[in-house]
């Protein structure tokens, strides 16, 4: 593939939904390596634009490209996806190791050869939830679920890693982790990021580029000409106590 | 008493297939259980009501007017769930209903339709004849060749948008799902009745799922228990001479009694 490839290019992307705009006229190009957040408030159209790109959405308007390919023509291997926690369905049996090895085998595994197993548990090193590969899904915390999500979609070391408020329910500490697992990863595998985030300190200072979304495109570009008193306040009507301590720190730095 | 059982060819050819529609609904109950589908088995077999009505005004064998009409229905529920605001509780309540009724207009225009269609409503598994068994293993044979959907569907029952998003045709896998569970549940109607059908989907699924920590053990044990327990009141039926449909049902439902009990210790 060229490098000049974008790992994700949206065009005048317009999605409507019950007859709903739910996005309108996005466009945007990530870069190979590039670590993207998108910023915005709730019903701003973050988690459809995650499944537009995951395939899962087709746009009504414009076009929207994963490594020059439409989303869902490219192979699945490609991206790795990790939905917001709160969407398991706790009934379902299955352990922690069986989610990861749907990475794997693109289905649920009725087994496993030896290989796929150790290829699943390296992946739940990386993001030190190996001691959670056999414990049932239904038992973890929302920090840990959060941890095998990750683990999957390292397992088949994706281009482009997809992520939907990956940090929320997650404490500090735990938060950190995963930006350090993801840093790691674009840095040593060159893999792109676009994680939706409600925390704008966490755009502010791990994104390459922050994406604010209103239903429309509020911004796009680097995270100290996006997340201005000015874009905030035209996404979200009004910027809140949180702003003002980033605008704090971001003034400092 | 009991050795006569295996000798009897009548109640041979109820153990039979008793046992092949407990396997497969056992197979097909876990999807059913994990996607709150049990009011599906439950509308598709009452459905069959339509279609048994029908073979019984064409006077043909009412088996053969039931597995199109019920396929159609499950297709048809698919369709509206997956292309309309309507939920699938809603859809399944809508399609049974008015292929009940149907099922009733249609009896109007035959004469003493009471005795057969009752047959239909509590099924007749002492008197599975040959033809019977041959479909029921056409069915088996049929389940069989889709063991490899099995991955694509439990992923889809798992989290539909993961499976999606991996390439898994999940729309299509649906309509391939309910169109076979149709036809299971029809096998299963002609043998235990319109009434009693469901519980073979739902119960020795509902109790694998008490007992497995993971879905592959829940489809194994799901598949044992409905074989099981459709020999166990089979069994119990030639003992007690109890009706063998109802039988198998309270064995299922012991079975799941204990379910509930062992996996309560367990927790």
């Amino acid at each position: 593939m060229p490098p000049s490839v974008p790992a994700v290019s949206v065009s005048d992307l317009g999605v409507c939904l019950g007859g709903h705009a739910v996005l309108d006229a996005l466009t945007f190009e990530a870069a190979p390596g590039d670590f993207v957040a998108i910023v915005g408030p709730n019903g701003g159209g973050k988690t459809t634009l995650v499944r537009v790109l995951l395939g899962l959405v087709t746009p009504d308007r414009g076009a929207a490209h994963v490594f020059g390919r439409p989303p869902a023509a490219g192979e699945p291997g490609l991206v790795g996806y990790v939905p917001q926690a709160k969407r398991l369905d706790r009934t379902f049996p299955a352990r922690a190791l069986d989610l990861v090895l749907t990475a794997l085998h693109q289905r649920w595994p009725f087994g496993a050869s030896m290989t796929e197993k150790k290829q699943a548990l390296r992946a739940l090193d990386r993001v030190g939830g190996q001691p959670l590969a056999d414990r049932p899904l239904n038992t973890l915390s929302g920090g840990e679920l959060q941890r095998v999500y990750l683990a999957r979609s390292l397992a088949r070391a994706p281009r482009l890693i997809l992520l939907d408020e990956p940090a929320t329910g997650i404490d500090v500490a735990g938060a950190a982790d995963l930006y350090e697992v993801l840093e790691t990863d674009q840095e040593q595998r060159n893999t792109t990021i676009l994680m939706v985030t409600h925390d704008w300190n966490a755009a502010y200072h791990h994104a390459d580029d922050v994406l604010l979304l209103d239903g429309r495109q509020v911004g796009f570009g680097r995270p100290e000409e996006v997340l201005t008193d000015d874009c905030l306040r035209e996404a979200f009507g009004h910027t809140g106590h949180a702003h003002a301590m980033l605008m704090g720190e971001a003034g400092l730095s | 008493m009991i050795p006569d059982l295996f000798t009897l060819p009548f109640m041979r050819r109820a153990l039979l297939a008793g046992v092949i529609i407990g396997l497969l609904a056992g197979y097909y109950g876990v999807f059913v259980v994990q996607r709150r589908l049990s009011f599906l088995s439950v509308g598709l077999s009452h459905a069959a009501f339509g279609g048994v009505a029908l073979g019984l005004l064409l006077q043909v064998n009412p088996l053969w007017t039931a597995l199109p009409f019920t396929v159609v229905v499950a297709l048809a529920i698919t369709w509206v769930t997956q292309r309309s605001a309507v939920s699938s509780d809603t859809a399944i309540g809508v399609f049974f209903s008015a292929a009940i009724a149907l099922g009733v207009v249609l009896l109007t225009f035959k004469q003493s339709y009471t005795v057969d269609a009752f047959t239909y409503l509590f099924g007749s598994i002492l008197s599975v004849r040959a033809v019977d068994l041959w479909v029921l293993g056409g069915i088996a044979l049929l389940a069989l060749g889709t063991l490899p959907l099995w991955g694509r569907w439990a992923y889809a029952t798992f989290d539909r948008d993961l499976a999606r998003a991996d390439g898994v045709p999940v729309d299509r896998d649906d309509y391939v799902l309910a169109g076979l569970l149709a036809v299971t549940v029809v096998a299963a109607v002609k043998v235990v009745g319109i009434v009693l059908t469901a519980a073979f989907f739902v119960i020795p699924a509902a109790a694998a799922r008490l007992l497995a920590g993971t879905f592959r053990h829940m489809t194994i044990v799901a598949v044992l228990l409905g074989g099981t327990t459709a020999t166990g009141g089979l069994v119990g039926s030639y003992a007690f001479d109890l009706p063998s449909g109802a039988a198998i049902i309270l064995v299922q439902a012991a079975v799941f009694g204990s379910a509930v009990l062992v996996g309560r210790a367990v927790r």
